[in-house]
C-alpha cells in the first residue's frame, strides 16, 4: 500500500493469509449484515456487533470505555494487539470500529483492504467454527474527542464556515429526495443536507472489488468536492457509519490532519427543531 | 470451506436499484439482496440452490421495499 499517508494502516487479503495465526494479529470482522458472519469467516477471527456491541445500548452513543475493554480482553486482545478489521459492503462498518479504537487509543489497528467480499471473491478459506481465544487484559485510553464532530461544533461550523463539511449519503438523501435509503426506516423528519455540506458518497472512495480507490484517485475525488485538506472537515452521513469509512480514506489514507466524524449526523440534524436545512441538487 | 460459484447483479424491484449477491459454502446457497447504497442487506435467505435463495431472497426483497414506499 505504497500510495497512502498511512499505508501501515491498511492490509491485504494475502498478507491477512499469511499472518492469520500470528498469536499477536487478532482478526475481527464487523459486518452491517450481523448474520454473514455466521455464514462462514475467516479462521479465528472473532465476530463484532454493530447493533448490540459497538455502541451504548442504553442511550445514543458509541461503546462506553468499560464496555470496550471488556470486548476487547474477551476478544483475546491486549494493548499490543494488532488488530485487522474487515466486513461486508467495502468495509463500511469495520471503519466504523476502527474509528471506535482510535477514540479510544488502541495503537496498532488496520483495516483488510476490500473486505469480505474480496476474501469471499478470491476463494479463501472459510470456517463456522467458534474461533477461542483466552482472555487478555485490556486498558482503553481516555477518549480522544479530537476525531469526533458533536452538534455544537457543526453548528458553530455552520455559521462561521470554519470548516469543510462532506455529507457522504447518496445523492438522492442529500438533496431531500429520500429521507432514508430503500428498504430502511425513515429515522428523521426532515430531508436535505446541512448548509453548506458538500456531497461525496462514500462509496465513491471504493473500487469494484471493494478494495479502496489509489491515493491519486482519493485526493482528486474529494478535491472536486473542494476538500483539500487544507482546512479542518467534518464528515456525516445518516447515522454516522458511512462516514467514519470517508473519515478513515481523509485521515489515514490521504492523510489530513484535522477529520472529524459527526456520527450524530442527520438523525440528530434532520430531527432538530428549527435548525436550517438546504435541499436541492449536490 | 470456500465461498463458491461468486456472483453479483443488479436489478430494479419495486423501483429501486438492489443487488443480488449468491454464492455457496459447504452444501448451501446463500443470497443476500442489498439496496446498493449504501449497501444494507435488505433481504437474505439460504437455501439448497441458487435458485430458490435468489427466488426467496427476491420475494423478501420486494416485500420490504413496498412497505417502505407507502411508509410502513
Amino acid at each position: 500500500m505504497p500510495d497512502y499517508s498511512h499505508p501501515e494502516t491498511l492490509v491485504s487479503t494475502d498478507w491477512v493469509d499469511t499472518h492469520r495465526k500470528d498469536p499477536n494479529v487478532r482478526l475481527v470482522e464487523v459486518d452491517v449484515d450481523t448474520k454473514a458472519y455466521d455464514e462462514g469467516h475467516i479462521p479465528g477471527a472473532v465476530g463484532w456487533s454493530w447493533q448490540t456491541q459497538l455502541c451504548d445500548t442504553v442511550r445514543r452513543d458509541i461503546i462506553p470505555k468499560e464496555a470496550l475493554e471488556r470486548l476487547l480482553s474477551d476478544s483475546g486482545i491486549d494493548n499490543g494487539t494488532t488488530i485487522v478489521l474487515y466486513g461486508d459492503n467495502n468495509n463500511w462498518f469495520a471503519c466504523w470500529a476502527f474509528w471506535q479504537l482510535k477514540i479510544y487509543g488502541h495503537d496498532d489497528v488496520r483495516v483488510m483492504n476490500g473486505g469480505r467480499k474480496k476474501w469471499l471473491q478470491e476463494g479463501r478459506e472459510l470456517t463456522r467454527d467458534a474461533p477461542s481465544h483466552p482472555k487478555r487484559a485490556y486498558r482503553a485510553k481516555e477518549p480522544d474527542l479530537s476525531i469526533r464532530a458533536f452538534l455544537p461544533e457543526v453548528q458553530e461550523v455552520v455559521r462561521n464556515r470554519t470548516a469543510d463539511l462532506v455529507d457522504v449519503r447518496s445523492p438522492q438523501e442529500f438533496t431531500g429526495e429520500i429521507l432514508a435509503p430503500p428498504g430502511l426506516p425513515e429515522t428523521c423528519q426532515r430531508g436535505g443536507h446541512i448548509p453548506g455540506a458538500r456531497s461525496v458518497t462514500w462509496s465513491l472512495a471504493c473500487n469494484e472489488d471493494g478494495t479502496f480507490k489509489s491515493f491519486d484517485e482519493l485526493k482528486e475525488l474529494y478535491a472536486k468536492a473542494g476538500v483539500r485538506g487544507d482546512r479542518p472537515i467534518v464528515a456525516y452521513c445518516r447515522i454516522g457509519e458511512r462516514s467514519s469509512h470517508t473519515w478513515y480514506v481523509l485521515k489515514y489514507l490521504l492523510g489530513y490532519k484535522d477529520v472529524r466524524n459527526y456520527d450524530g449526523s442527520w438523525t440528530e440534524w434532520g430531527n432538530l427543531v428549527g435548525a436550517p436545512v438546504e435541499k436541492g441538487a449536490a | 470451506m470456500r465461498a463458491e460459484d461468486y456472483r453479483s447483479f443488479e436489478e430494479r424491484l419495486e423501483g429501486w436499484p438492489v443487488r443480488f449477491t449468491s454464492y455457496r459454502l459447504g452444501d448451501r446457497y446463500y443470497c443476500h439482496v442489498d439496496n446498493v447504497e449504501p449497501g444494507a442487506v435488505i433481504a437474505r435467505a439460504e437455501t439448497t440452490t441458487r435458485e430458490e435463495a435468489e427466488g426467496s431472497a427476491r420475494e423478501q426483497a420486494r416485500r420490504r421495499l413496498s412497505r417502505g414506499r407507502d411508509g410502513g
